[in-house]
């Protein structure tokens, strides 16, 4: 083997993943337009070459893997540099099977503040090979598709930068060493999904969703911060001790399982982070933006929904599992923040995806639905199932945006409407609709693909760490699953062609439904270059052509990625003959116990960006004096008894993971998931076939005669009302009242003082009396419509633009807070 | 210039050259805010400001009271008497100088006076250094320390902060031209 | 006792510079408001130095002054500006951000 292969370089060097492309959105940026392709070259070319070194960082990290399995630490592989102390024997000598493999941590600091240092630096371990592996894939497929989906675009090129330095916030996150790099690539992510869901800006509604989508997450993300002080106050005094900070993962992972935190401090940590998460990967009740965030292009959906942005929830608490384990008592207690969020987003997510008439949020749904899953396997313990699922569902999640970005280009005519424009595009389309097809099977957990054996493993397992409810849920939502997709997949590529897939074309009636609002299609090519609206030449003008297969560029990714959707399953698929687990092997981090001494040197990395490895022979003598040394202190420490890492305090040394275990797996166990998802499909089948293309049918029109299906469909088609929520109750009976209540006080309390307190004291009462009587009875009879109508002039007030009020709103109010805070703290 | 050696309360001579000051610059910030005069206003501004100079050197940190000096009574109050050149004001007293709602200004400012004073004498005892009976003599003047930490730990703050001066100073010679 | 009349001090001089900020019309006093009130925390930095035996406050009381300084620059600038638009430079006249 090459040299470059056995050393370790691509491990130690995986911080060029997220470099090469946020060096390449720089180059795009500047020097974009001015290249041949106008850019794309550049993103695609970074994007491969992130690609080649993730792939090798997944080889090299295999091979640590396997050779701390094997137990040759004296190896040829181990020798090398960056080998030289990935295994741990000790706690294999004490009883212990599995070593435990040390993550490639490297760290250089960027910028220290009154002597505390602020690091940026790698931190591998398999969660983080996977996403880089995966986001890297994943994005260069994109990229290659957008090549030609948005093609002739008039901010082609921008639309390259900011889709390359997404890909690049996401894999910053990914290898972040600390909670502070971590924050960095997570607000990366929120400002470039900002950007590109407003890609089309000039239409208000992608413009207003692009804001959504940026201000839900930003409420998470107040979580984020929040969680991240709360982890730093909490384990910074244990991992100074340590020769680490309070902001490093690898030293808040040992420390929030070493017993020294408290209870309260990691619950309120766990809390916090999961809003941001909640935020992010749209679990409910912030959702609401996922959907609404389809008003991007269809690559940035397809990106945005498989392998970054919203899966960032899910990695971060596969990243802090420590803190999230036991702050909410995952295990241990009967039922837990996340197992509830995920559990009830599956449901009602699946529910909504009944009522869209849009493909795109169909899948956005689905998305939100199995995001779901990962979140309720994370919750109920299952880490390995949940992580697994992250990684297949990207694939074939990925894939099916992919096709209907290319029905939308090439059969639909831009239109995303299943039921207007779409139907019997199978022959006319054959490779997006066979791809569509294998991605949707291994969706709804088809056996023998990939879906089938990560969801499974999921809904197995909850049963099996004894939660029976999300065993249930799962099941529910799988049927649920299987029976929308099958609509979906009816409706798109069966029955009778409808619409534009039926050769018809139609203006813009259809307003947000189309993604081009702007193309006018009765105008040239000309015409709408002149209108500047750059969408509007994608189709390279040919308004009237038939449905037809997409070109090479779309069809290629979509084959690639189909593959993978059907394969991807069987790095961990114990319902085979084959019973490989490779994934968990390679990707989930031990459980096991690391002696005091050890932890430390892994603890304090070299600040000066020399990795273990580098240093290990100058060292390597001490260590191994201390490694005995540890050895025999392990060794008697374990004759108390063997301590699963997670539920007992560790005996003198640091568990980085708590130790899980696993559902066996059993046909005889699967076989109620098969049935219904069987079920749900032909159910759903059924109805389709019955509804679209038969006239003559029992249930057809059931919505509008009766009644209590009415209500149901109509709950659902408004989304539970909780947009209505959001705005109608929070905004305006919330920040109506204050609007109120502060121009009340600017009427009669600013302006009561400049009359003087002589005449203050005469007229007070009066004054009360006109109030009570003028205002709030009033106010009370005229309702709440007149409050609506008013609120923007009550505001006004407030805003007097007079610098002295300001002041002294500011430091009345800061004296208020303090005497409050004052009583608080008596 | 020694730090202070102060023996509790017996070190009079450093109590009452406080008292002293204190009250001169408490009486000079009234004035500030108080006078209908603004060149008067500024005269008075520099008392305070000179006042705070005095009380860094009681409070062992000489070289934070000549920059006070340099920078503030050198710098800013020329700056403050070149802008009320400029404008224009009127040399002698004014008469609109306070808003309407002038009066609005005293409870709030009582108000937060009442908290601060609370939290001042709350938490007194628990202040590091206040119940010492000798704090101790660091010996040279820290300006070395000073010049140490400005390099050391706070590099990065020290080089944004040049940053901020420069773009300040651009700003104002954009803001202040003719054109 | 020394250090807490520091803090006392600054505490009188800052709501005075509170009261400046708010009863003032004139653009220049109200700059000078806030010079006072830059200072009663520079006063408070310096003390808690003093408190502590290090000099960590004593680096932030000279950030301090030298942010104070071109806050002074820019905001008599934008003062000139003023003066030069609307021949006043009296703050209640100033009400375009109204809303």
């Amino acid at each position: 083997m090459p040299a470059v292969l056995t050393s370790g370089w691509f491990l130690e060097n995986a911080w060029l993943i997220p470099l090469i492309p946020g060096i390449g959105f720089a180059v795009i940026l500047l020097v974009g337009k001015r290249l041949p392709m106008q850019g794309s070259e550049v993103g695609i070319a970074t994007m491969a070459a992130s690609l080649v070194i993730a792939t090798g960082a997944a080889f090299q990290w295999i091979q640590r893997v396997d050779s701390a399995h094997d137990g040759e630490s004296e190896g040829a592989l181990a020798a090398a540099a960056g080998f030289a102390r990935n295994v741990f024997p000790a706690a294999q000598e004490a009883g212990h099977s599995e070593p435990f493999i040390e993550p490639v941590i490297r760290k250089w600091v960027w910028w220290q503040n009154g002597g505390f240092e602020f690091g940026l630096g790698q931190h591998i371990d398999g969660l983080a090979i996977v996403l880089l592996f995966l986001v890297a894939f994943i994005s260069l497929l994109v990229q290659i598709y957008s090549t030609e989906y948005v093609k002739g675009d008039r901010r082609y090129t921008h639309f390259f930068a900011a889709i390359t330095l997404f890909s690049a916030g996401m894999l910053v996150m990914v290898l972040a060493e600390n909670m502070v790099q971590l924050i960095l690539g997570w607000e990366i992510m929120g400002l470039c999904s900002f950007l590109l869901i407003g890609h089309w800006w000039e239409d208000a509604g992608n413009s207003r969703a692009a804001v959504k989508a940026f201000l839900t997450v930003r409420v998470g993300d107040v979580g984020l911060l929040v969680g991240t002080a709360i982890l730093f106050f909490g384990a910074n005094a244990w991992a100074t001790e340590r020769g680490s900070n309070g902001f490093s993962i690898h030293a808040i992972s040992g420390w929030a399982l070493s017993g020294d935190g408290s209870d309260t401090v990691l619950l309120w940590a766990a809390i916090a982070l999961f809003i941001a998460c909640i935020g992010k990967s749209g679990q409910f009740p912030l959702h609401t933006w996922l959907p609404d965030a389809m008003a991007g292009p269809t690559p940035v959906s397809s990106l945005l929904h498989s392998s970054t942005m919203v899966v960032a929830g899910v990695f971060l608490v596969a990243r802090l599992y420590p803190v999230f384990f036991e702050g909410l008592d995952i295990l241990d207690s009967g039922v837990n923040l996340i197992a509830v969020i995920g559990g009830i987003t599956i449901v009602i997510a699946a529910a909504l995806a009944f009522v869209q008439n849009d493909i795109k949020r169909v899948l956005a749904y689905s998305t939100v639905s199995q995001l779901g899953y990962m979140m309720m396997g994370l919750g109920v313990g299952a880490w390995t199932p949940a992580v697994f699922h992250l990684f297949t569902h990207a694939f074939f999640k990925c894939c099916l945006f992919l096709c209907a970005g290319s029905v939308s280009h090439s059969g639909s005519h831009h239109s995303f409407d299943m039921k207007k424009d779409m139907g019997g595009l199978f022959k006319k389309m054959p490779i997006t609709a066979w791809t569509w097809i294998l991605a949707t099977a291994a969706l709804c957990g088809v056996p023998f693909f990939s879906g089938f054996f990560s969801k499974d493993e999921i809904i197995d397992n909850a049963d099996h760490n004894g939660y029976p409810v999300f065993f249930v849920v799962g099941l529910i939502g799988a049927a649920m699953t299987a029976a929308y997709m099958t609509r979906a997949t009816y409706l798109t590529f069966f029955g009778k062609p409808r619409g534009a897939a039926a050769g018809e074309h139609h203006g813009d009636e259809h307003g947000e439904e189309h993604e081009m609002a702007h193309v006018d299609d009765h105008t040239d090519e000309h015409a709408a270059d002149v209108h500047g609206f750059g969408g509007a030449v994608v189709a390279g003008g040919d308004h009237h052509e038939r449905p037809h297969e997409s070109p090479w560029r779309i069809t290629a990714p979509l084959i690639i990625l189909a593959t993978c959707a059907v394969f991807a399953g069987y790095l961990n698929a114990p319902a085979t003959p084959f019973k490989t687990e490779k994934f968990a092997e390679w990707v989930e981090p031990r459980g096991v116990e690391v002696p005091a001494a050890e932890a430390t040197a892994m603890l304090a990395v070299g600040s000066d960006g020399t990795a273990s490895g580098e240093t290990a022979p100058a060292e390597s003598e001490e260590v191994a004096a201390e490694e005995t040394h540890a050895e025999e202190a392990g060794a008697e420490e374990e004759a108390h008894g063997a301590s699963g890492c997670g539920f007992d305090v560790p005996h003198g040394g640091v568990c980085f993971a708590p130790s899980l275990s696993h559902a066996e797996f059993k046909w005889s166990k699967a076989l109620p998931s098969i049935l219904l998802v069987a079920f749900g499909g032909l159910l759903s089948l059924w109805i389709c076939i019955g509804i679209f293309s038969r006239d003559r049918f029992a249930l057809k029109g059931l919505t509008t005669r009766f009644a209590p299906a009415r209500w149901g469909h109509t709950f659902l088609v408004n989304k539970y009302y909780l947009d209505h929520l959001y705005e109608k109750v929070i905004v305006h009976g919330i920040a109506h009242p204050i609007a109120r209540a502060a121009y009340w006080t600017n009427q009669h309390v600013l302006d009561g003082i400049v009359n003087g307190a002589g005449k203050f004291g005469r007229r007070s009462g009066e004054w009360v009396y006109r109030n009570i009587d003028q205002r709030v009875v009033d106010g009370a009879v005229n309702g709440s419509g007149l409050m609506a109508s008013e609120s923007g002039h009550a505001l006004q007030p407030v805003q007097s633009g007079k610098v002295n009020q300001y002041g002294a709103l500011l430091f009345g109010a800061a004296a208020v807070a303090a005497i409050v805070l004052v009583i608080l703290n008596v | 210039m020694s730090a202070i050696v102060a023996v509790g309360d017996v070190n009079v001579a450093q109590n009452v050259g406080f008292g002293v000051i204190a009250l001169m610059m408490i009486v000079a910030a009234v004035r500030v805010v108080s006078t209908n005069d603004v060149v008067h206003a500024a005269l008075w501004l520099v008392l305070v400001l000179a006042g705070v100079a005095a009380q860094y050197i009681l409070a062992a940190a000489e070289f934070v009271a000549v920059s006070q000096v340099l920078v503030y009574i050198g710098a800013v109050m020329v700056l403050f008497l070149f802008g009320i050149m400029l404008t224009r004001a009127q040399i002698g007293g004014d008469r609109d100088v306070n808003n309407p709602t002038w009066a609005l200004g005293i409870p709030v400012a009582v108000l937060l006076f009442g908290v601060l004073a609370w939290s001042v004498l709350d938490g007194v005892d628990e202040l590091p250094g206040v119940n010492d009976s000798v704090i101790v003599d660091r010996g040279p003047a820290p300006t070395e320390q000073l010049s140490d930490n400005f390099i050391g730990p706070y590099l990065v703050p020290f080089l944004a902060l040049s940053f901020v001066l420069l773009a300040a100073a651009i700003g104002a010679i954009v803001l202040a031209r003719k054109d | 006792m020394l250090a807490a009349n520091f803090l006392l001090l600054a505490a009188v001089i800052f709501c005075i510079g509170v009261y400046g900020v708010i009863a003032r019309r004139n653009a220049v006093l109200v700059l000078m408001s806030i010079e006072l009130i830059l200072n009663a925390v520079n006063l408070n930095l310096v003390a808690f130095a003093l408190m502590n035996g290090t000099t960590d406050g004593q680096v932030f009381a000279l950030f301090v002054i030298a942010i104070a300084a071109a806050e002074v620059g820019v905001g008599l600038a934008m003062v000139l500006m003023i003066y030069r638009n609307r021949q006043s430079i009296s703050l209640d006249g100033l009400s375009e951000m109204k809303g």
